[in-house]
């Protein structure tokens, strides 16, 4: 206390503006930095702490769990329980586990459809959405304006709202439990995969393009040798934040694709869960079933956990 | 008069088709474009917004596949129907909290994030709860909210608290689904503000720094401030999203093996699951719709409201 200098004893107002900052630096414990980090390493601890404990539980014993164990580690490690999430385990280790459930719930085919469906639809919307977020941002053509306001103001409508009408057709069409039908709706464009693209395109310079007009480039060779190389990233970002939503999509599929050989893994999931008996739940190989329903989007992210970090910052200012 | 009409269209033809020349060889680009995305608007947004409007005008049944115009019956069956009042408090309940403690939670992590580490990785970390889906999350808390094995209720036997209910408790069902949620989208929303904090000139705090300005001060005369626009931008969408609540209640609340979702007793049928459950379990689309309508009015006059009190349109950084 002694030793550091108040700013109203120092003999210069300049320095005196320069100063408390040093200061505050040489007093020793920084008590509001400390607890800021305290506050941080608490988030990060309740962010990741429910994904250590689906882990544990789904490599624990059922047995251990109906006991009711705590142990931070699995008692009995085991690989049963995924075995079981992926359909490859025998009805005799399960009777002897008592994880046996009422209903087969083949994850290996989930996993399938659920990849199937996200698969078209990124790659419908990546198409789709960029050509037309290229005639959106560089083409002139009357009542651009006015349409690409309906396109946003579709952004704003409550999904269940065209999510009725949506199922009338689809039934019509009879595309109910096929996979045309739980894609559709998503598979030629949505509003914000457009506005996303958009925003981009509009950032790249138009120099080069014209350049290639007058070289008498046609406007679809711009787009595909031009356009979209150079817009590598957000086509990257935009597909995996794609994939994701895709892959949480949970109500459509619900109404529209029920049936096994096209459910996705959420609505298997919650099929899993209806299947098993209500008494002694088998936690442990439900745990291991939503482990296997999680993992594929933790690679997914892992891979461009910048890119989309950085993405979403930016897309909440735009 | 059927001689006049093809008279006058023959006429009229002449003068329309030059000026359609001049402007078509980009204008036909642009449509080429647009193409595949425009009739994906058309058909699963435009379309079925409409449709949807006309079927709340009907008694459209779903096993029938018909319906007939019954005027406004659906909506003067709305305003007598108690089970809508309750969803509608349920559903304003849950926002409440949900949007109260996540935007409050946000801000103090988008202000961690952006004043104690930029660091990616702890943003990643952040952004995990985000990127799993809610039918794998509603599971994931069920386990460790469960009553006689979850670790929660474990953790608070422990510490003399004792066992709640959480899902099975009619007083604590809306909180419980808003923490999850709370929990789950916390970092998204702070990432969101933290790309409107990244705006905010350095040198305004290095200046407030230098005349010794406390980190506090600093948040309310400089962060809030500036940050006003971003903040009701996020706030119109994530109080949107929040009204749309669905796929945890849907799993979590249905119980394990499968029961009635919406419960205990009526506790958290929301907006979202009364709409879905008069569609696809009682098949009254008409009044399904004619309850979307009355959802997407409130958002309507909800965003509006918003929009003004915060004064969306203005910015401080002058």
């Amino acid at each position: 206390m002694a030793k550091t200098l108040s700013p109203a004893t120092s003999p210069t107002a300049e320095l005196a503006a320069a100063r408390p900052q040093r200061v505050r630096v040489k007093r020793g414990i920084p008590w509001g930095r400390i607890a800021a980090w305290a506050a941080m390493g608490l988030l990060l601890f309740v962010s990741l702490f429910p994904f250590f404990w689906m882990i544990r539980t789904a490599l624990s014993t059922n047995a251990d769990l109906v006991t009711g164990s705590q142990s931070y580690v699995p008692d009995n490690p085991t690989l049963l329980n995924i075995k079981q999430a992926l359909g490859l385990a025998s009805t005799e280790e399960l009777t002897k586990a008592g994880t046996l459930t009422s209903a087969d719930v083949n994850f290996f085919t989930a996993l399938r459809n659920s990849v199937i469906v996200c698969t078209l639809i990124t790659i419908g919307q990546l198409a789709f959405c960029s050509m037309a977020a290229y005639a959106f941002a560089r083409l002139k053509f009357p009542g651009r304006d006015k349409l690409f306001f309906a396109f946003l103001t579709a952004m704003m409508i409550p999904p269940i709202f065209t999510l009725i009408p949506n199922f009338v057709l689809i039934k019509n069409l009879g595309w109910l439990n096929t996979f045309p039908g739980i894609v559709a709706p998503f598979f030629l464009m949505t509003p914000f995969a457009v506005f996303f693209l958009r925003q981009f395109f509009l950032g790249i310079s138009k120099e080069v393009e014209e350049a290639a007009v007058l070289d008498g480039a046609s406007r679809w060779k711009i787009f595909r040798q031009l356009i979209l190389p150079m817009s590598a990233a957000p086509l990257a970002t935009l597909g995996v934040l794609t994939y994701i939503t895709s892959w949480h999509e949970y109500m459509w599929p619900l109404v529209t694709g029920d049936s096994e050989h096209v459910r996705v893994l959420t609505v298997a999931l919650n099929a899993f869960k209806s299947s098993t008996p209500t008494t002694a739940p088998p936690w442990a190989p439900l745990m291991a079933a939503t482990l296997l329903a999680s993992i594929p989007l933790i690679v997914l992210f892992l891979a461009m956990a910048k890119r989309m970090v950085d993405a979403i910052g930016f897309s909440g200012i735009k | 008069m059927a001689t006049t009409a093809v008279g006058r269209s023959v006429r009229v033809r002449p003068k329309a088709k030059p000026r359609g020349l001049r402007i078509s060889a980009e204008t036909r680009t642009a449509w080429l474009f647009l193409l595949p995305s425009l009739i994906g608007f058309l058909v699963f947004y435009a379309y079925p917004a409409l449709r949807g409007f006309y079927l709340s005008f009907t008694d459209f049944d779903l096993l029938r596949n018909s319906g007939s115009w019954v005027g406004i019956d659906n909506y003067k069956a709305l305003l007598q129907d108690a089970l809508f009042w309750n969803a509608l408090g349920i559903t304003v309940k849950y926002v409440i909290i949900n949007i109260g403690i996540q935007t409050v939670l946000a801000l103090g992590i988008a202000v961690l994030m952006h004043r104690l580490t930029q660091s990616v990785v702890v943003r990643s970390i952040m952004l995990i709860p985000w990127l799993i889906p809610n039918a794998v999350l509603a599971l994931l808390w069920m386990w460790m909210l469960d009553p006689n094995l979850g670790i929660v209720n474990h953790w608070l036997d422990s510490i003399g608290i004792g066992s709640q209910g959480f899902f099975g408790s009619e007083s604590q069902v809306i909180p419980t689904i808003a923490g999850i949620n709370i929990w789950k989208n916390m970092g998204y929303t702070a990432l969101l503000l933290f790309g409107g904090l990244v705006m905010i000139p350095r040198s305004f705090y290095e200046a407030a720094s230098l005349d010794g300005a406390s980190e506090w001060r600093m948040f309310r005369t400089i962060t809030l401030p500036l940050l006003r626009p971003v903040l009701a931008l996020v706030l119109v969408v994530t109080v949107i999203g929040s009204f749309q609540v669905f796929d945890t209640i849907q799993i979590a609340t249905a119980g394990i093996g499968g029961g009635n979702p919406g419960g205990p007793g009526n506790a958290s049928r929301v907006l979202y699951m009364y709409i879905f459950q008069q569609a696809f379990e009682f098949n009254a689309l008409g009044y399904a719709s004619a309850l979307a309508v009355a959802l997407i009015m409130l958002l309507v006059i909800v965003a509006a409201i918003q929009l003004r009190m915060l004064r969306a349109g203005e910015s401080d950084l002058a």
